[in-house]
């Protein structure tokens, strides 16, 4: 995969992060989308550490060490931040006040199963806030490669490892198209430039439907 | 009529732990990780402790003191993926871990600190994390029942305190500190300075000296809570 399809994907999931929303970003692909999200665009951010409204990332010399985001980042405030305690944030999450929960994954399934916590017998460091921001936010979208690193699908009819919610995401976007998650199953809307349907069908391991229009490319 | 003074060295405070206790420790990562009373918890040794806390710290850090030293029995905890000694023990069953949701294991703790026994969510339905809860309806809604969390003992890091034991935290190292000190049967806090009374102003105390049974002032900040060199 090219560093530019990585950066089309990234920039088509900024797309949906739009002013006035209160937004959730995993650690890994989802915090990388920020860069391309608009410095105008009124954004409120939310790490699961307690603040809404988190910053920028610090330079090291202008780190303070009191300050972290979820993923252990330095970050700064910016006008109106809030700093709160882990109940009052996972609050804001449980209670649907998070618009859009953006998270990484290891496989998602066509119903909007998601599994992105655990491989049994490899690798099980916890769930951490997963479950909550995967189940409550208002849209979930996922944000991953379009195939593992051995090229294995990641989008299934089912998923075979350990689900951290059933039946929540929304929208998932890779490096090769983006998918809704609807009522009538997976649907596609949009395809990575240089991408085409067969290669597509090839290395994704569900049924989806695709509109009769033509396809906007990203 | 002025307010208790709670002013303890850090030995005597610490002294009370003993094997087998469950222990408390705020803090997210390095920010509100009670670091110079788990060091002390180190010097003094109690064993066989269930450590509750959101995660393991990384290598050679707080909780991996502990760990490294053989203390700890159970671990309860969102996350410990940045702990290869815990990881470890985890894998090598030398020690129980019991992962819990992180909301849900704040609320849990929350829900203790507030005299309840517990609350019903439907986070986890349908996954692992339903395994051996009860399930519940609440207005013809399947929920599960997730019970209180309470300890023995909450070490907690503040950044500053005055004698009684008001607290007040820094940034993003509030977190689990106040809902652990509101959780546990003897609440111990570290506070990087002992402030005079009157100085924090009613209005900025994030946690009352209520919740407080003894406040140790940090003479120094060891460099382990300065900013992680990555």
């Amino acid at each position: 995969m090219s560093s530019n399809a990585k950066a089309r994907m990234l920039k088509r999931a900024a797309a949906d992060i739009l002013s006035g929303m209160t937004v959730n970003l995993g650690i890994g692909l989802p915090t990388e989308v920020l860069q391309y999200v608009s410095p105008s665009t009124a954004v409120c951010l939310h790490s699961e550490n307690g603040i809404a409204g988190v910053g920028q990332v610090s330079a090291p010399e202008k780190a303070d060490r009191n300050l972290i985001d979820a993923g252990g980042a330095y970050v700064s405030i910016i006008p109106g931040t809030a700093f709160f305690d882990s109940a009052v944030s996972f609050a804001i999450v449980r209670s649907g006040r998070l618009d859009l929960s953006l998270l990484g994954a290891f496989q998602v399934a066509s119903n909007g199963d998601l599994a992105n916590w655990k491989i049994p017998g490899k690798f099980s460091p916890g769930m951490g806030g997963a479950i909550e921001l995967a189940q409550k936010a208002r849209r979930v979208g996922v944000i991953m490669m379009h195939t593992d690193s051995k090229g294995n699908p990641k989008i299934l009819s089912q998923c075979s490892l350990p689900l951290t919610a059933k039946g929540h995401v929304n929208r998932i976007y890779t490096d090769m198209a983006v998918f809704d998650i609807t009522a009538e199953g997976l649907c596609l809307r949009e395809i990575a430039d240089g991408t085409s349907l067969a290669e597509l069908e090839a290395l994704t391991s569900a049924t989806f439907r695709v509109p009769n229009q033509d396809l906007p490319r990203f | 009529m002025p307010l208790p003074d709670k002013r303890s060295s850090i030995g005597e405070a610490i002294s009370a732990i003993g094997d087998g206790a469950s222990v408390m420790l705020g803090g997210f990562g390095v920010p509100g990780t009670p670091f110079c009373l788990i060091r002390e918890l180190v010097r003094q040794g109690p064993r066989n402790l269930t450590v509750i806390k959101n995660d393991a710290n990384e290598a050679r850090m707080g909780v991996d003191w502990l760990l490294e030293n053989g203390q700890v029995a159970k671990l309860v905890t969102s996350h410990i993926g940045l702990n290869p000694t815990a990881m470890r023990l985890m894998n090598e069953a030398a020690i129980e871990v019991e992962f819990v949701p992180q909301g849900i294991l704040a609320e849990r703790i929350r829900v203790a600190g507030a005299g309840m026994m517990g609350f019903v969510s439907d986070i986890g339905l349908g996954t692992a994390v339903e395994e051996g809860k009860q399930r519940v309806s609440v207005d013809g809604k399947p929920g599960l029942l997730e019970t209180a969390l309470r300890a023995d003992f909450a070490l907690v890091h503040a950044n500053k305190a005055d004698a009684f034991g008001n607290l007040y935290f820094s940034a993003a190292a509030r977190n689990f500190n106040p809902l652990m000190a509101m959780a546990a049967s003897r609440t111990i806090v570290e506070a990087e300075a002992i402030v005079p009374f009157g100085t924090l102003a009613p209005e900025n105390v994030h946690l009352s000296g209520a919740f407080v049974d003894a406040v140790v002032e940090l003479n120094e900040l060891p460099e382990v809570y300065g900013v992680v060199q990555r």
